[in-house]
């Protein structure tokens, strides 16, 4: 118990060390923002023809020896939006163009990479993490198989293996930086999309690209970079001709979830000082309404001599 | 009260035609729960990729928790008010949080992808202080262990005086002088702790602003949560104060359980105060009569679980009277467990939804089997161990 309480006192050392006093001025003060050397990817929906190439790339690069590229053609399987799972970590899913003229428009399903991502917060064993050149991680080793962090994403991505019944994962896009480790390079759906729907680049660059995009063509592309701002701001961008939420996205709070929840949590343990005074105050409360010494019977002293 | 009464095992026949049930129910739900561990979570359960969580979360675990809630609200009254009037309820409440928390660990275990993992949050390299999770497994297995050290004594005195076994007589006086002389401190712990996790319990789903409906979500989710645990811990100490009395054919303590029944109206008044006052500055009272799921049951969980109650205990009539009071206390209990299914399952609404969630049979029979053999576990405890007061038997000097 001893040894607990002063490991508890080191943890909220460094905690408080990254804490503020109220909700407010938290997100304020600890707004995450990309590295320089963040990567993305720009997603230009306009240009997708849903040749699902990316997916025959995506299950390709993970190892889950997919049907030949041929056999993705095959539409059918887009007449109902799907979501990413654990054979697959992109999707595309087509939508009927509202606008009418061009039939249909595909979108991208993947994780967006979140520069402050709810996953890694709300994980309880630190398996997830965010790396500096963009990509957010997962160590299967670490985790203990909670899901909270599916119950935290705001894009709902991660996936588990419910059916492995010894050693089950959550499985999600990493930006393929199994590929080649140490170094992120462009992720396999990148080098095989044929449109050029896909940019891989420096996120800073992307979203200077993605508004040149929209100043050049402002009545074809929407004003609006999913991903620029949405929870706190995505290492993969979309560009699209028609509002985000035609096309299977939600108005996603700009402010990153785990602003809020880290600033009470680190405000309960601010310098573990809350939880000592409360410890003080009670101790004190308690002495202060202790019975008084000389009027007990016997009979009640025995009865606490049991009880305490 | 005259005299003063002592805890002592109750002389009742163990293997009853209920306590058979109770097994029976248990063995259904080991079954399935043997299941889920031999072939995964998709045979056993209904999640999906949508519903991370279910009802092994939403109950087993945040019901069980908050149900727990009368192990500290308890000591804190007997012990550091010194309500010395109470001290008959304290070892009850104390048996029920440290089955109670027990058995969330159980039931975690089956809900865990990789249970064999469970020990990795307390492993330094593995310390995640940003996550709230991190601080409600932290403080639970704090607090667990606190329970166990307040519990020893309780086992030390079934032996204390046992001429047979000597040895086993003298070790057991001096663990229970060694823990009765922490106990203060252990008291104040329990209660810090329990504070602690209970609110951030609450605190977990602020995380998901998008997926919670917006009835239940608010960034004071950990105070509402912590008042209620707080509400709800006397009304359970009253419950199963009263529903032990019946079962065992004792005479239930009515002048303690009366008396403790004036503190509720206060805590669940403050409660409702808090509810009433955040759906009023969010404005989500525009969701309450839209006819949703959602608005159904957050009525259902106001009116029956707090406002109902509420009035009921504020008359001494419904305080006195074992009936009324087991019925008010009832609707306490089933109102904070409707909270917290309501706010880990009904408010959560997934973003691509398929399909919703309604728990499988195997999960439901794997809970009511940790439910029953929590509650047989409670009978032989109270059955070998001195944990029970009862009026009209008085301790031999």
């Amino acid at each position: 118990m001893k040894q607990t309480r002063r490991d508890f006192l080191r943890i909220a050392g460094t905690a408080a060390a990254a804490s503020v006093v109220g909700p407010q001025a938290a997100h304020a003060a600890h707004e995450h923002t990309p590295s320089a050397n963040a990567m993305g990817v720009l997603v230009d929906t306009l240009k997708c023809i849903g040749c699902r190439r990316c997916e025959y790339a995506c299950q390709n690069g993970a190892g889950f020896n997919p049907p030949p590229v041929d056999t993705f053609a095959d539409t059918s399987v887009m007449a109902k939006p799907r979501r990413p799972h654990p054979r697959s970590y992109t999707v595309i899913n087509r939508y009927q163009n509202p606008k009418g003229r061009d039939g249909f428009i595909y979108n991208k399903f993947n994780c967006l990479h979140c520069i402050d991502p709810s996953c890694v917060s709300a994980c309880i064993v630190s398996a997830f993490s965010k790396r500096e050149d963009g990509p957010v991680e997962y160590n299967p080793r670490r985790c203990m198989g909670c899901r909270y962090c599916m119950v935290a994403c705001p894009f709902e991505i991660p996936a588990y293996e419910y059916d492995n019944a010894l050693t089950p994962r959550v499985r999600k896009c990493n930006m393929c930086a199994h590929l080649v480790p140490g170094e992120l390079e462009a992720p396999a759906c990148v080098r095989i999309c044929p449109e050029e729907v896909l940019t891989y680049g420096k996120r800073s660059e992307l979203i200077e690209l993605a508004h040149q995009k929209i100043r050049e063509a402002p009545d074809v592309y929407i004003d609006h970079v999913y991903g620029e701002h949405e929870a706190g701001g995505t290492s993969w961008l979309y560009l699209a001709s028609v509002p985000f939420d035609q096309i299977g996205f939600h108005n996603v709070p700009d402010k990153a979830p785990p602003r809020l929840t880290e600033a009470i949590q680190h405000g309960v343990f601010k310098h573990f000082m809350p939880p000592v005074m409360w410890f003080g105050l009670l101790g004190t409360a308690m002495w202060l309404s202790r019975p008084a010494p000389e009027g007990p019977t016997k009979d009640t002293l025995s009865h606490h001599e049991i009880e305490e | 009260m005259t005299e003063h009464h002592h805890p002592l095992p109750v002389e009742r026949k163990l293997l009853t035609p209920g306590t058979w049930v109770l097994l029976i129910l248990t063995a259904i739900g080991a079954c399935f729960a043997a299941w889920r561990f031999a072939f995964g979570l998709s045979t056993v359960t209904n999640l999906d990729q949508q519903h991370p969580w279910g009802l092994w979360i939403a109950f087993d675990v945040a019901s069980g928790v908050a149900l727990a809630a009368g192990g500290f609200t308890t000591a804190a009254l007997a012990h550091i008010f010194h309500r010395e009037h109470y001290h008959a309820i304290v070892r009850p409440a104390l048996l029920t949080a440290m089955l109670g928390y027990t058995f969330v660990g159980i039931g975690l275990m089956a809900d865990l992808g990789r249970y064999y993992n469970i020990w990795h949050p307390a492993w330094p390299t593995m310390w995640s202080p940003n996550s709230v999770l991190f601080e409600v497994g932290m403080c639970v297995m704090c607090y667990l262990t606190v329970l166990y050290l307040e519990f020893a004594p309780i086992v030390c005195e079934r032996f204390l005086d046992d001429t047979r076994w000597p040895k086993l007589s003298a070790a057991a006086g001096r663990v229970h002088s060694a823990v009765r002389h922490i106990m203060p401190l252990l008291v104040i712990a329990g209660v810090v702790l329990s504070c602690l996790h209970q609110s951030s319990l609450g605190n977990l789903m602020v995380i998901a602003p998008t997926k919670t409906h917006p009835l239940w979500w608010t960034p004071i989710l950990s105070w509402l949560f912590l008042l209620s645990a707080i509400a709800v811990g006397f009304p359970m100490v009253i419950f199963e104060g009263l529903y032990a009395a019946w079962a065992l054919k004792l005479k239930p303590e009515m002048e303690v359980f009366s008396a403790l029944a004036k503190y509720i109206p206060f805590i669940l008044g403050l409660y409702l105060a808090f509810k009433l006052g955040d759906m009023f500055v969010r404005e989500s009272y525009v969701y309450l009569f839209d006819g949703s799921v959602q608005s159904i049951m957050f009525i259902i969980e106001m009116v029956f679980g707090v406002i109902l109650p509420f009035a009921m205990l504020l008359s001494a009539r419904v305080r006195n009277s074992p009936r009324l009071l087991f019925i008010a206390a009832l609707l306490v209990v089933l109102g904070v467990v409707l909270n917290r299914i309501n706010v880990f399952l009904v408010a959560f609404t997934p973003l691509y939804p398929v399909k919703s969630y309604f728990p499988a049979i195997g999960e439901i029979a794997v809970t009511i089997g940790l439910v029953s053999l929590l509650m047989f576990l409670y009978r032989v405890i109270v059955t070998y161990l001195p944990v029970i007061t009862h009026p009209g038997k008085v301790r031999a000097a």
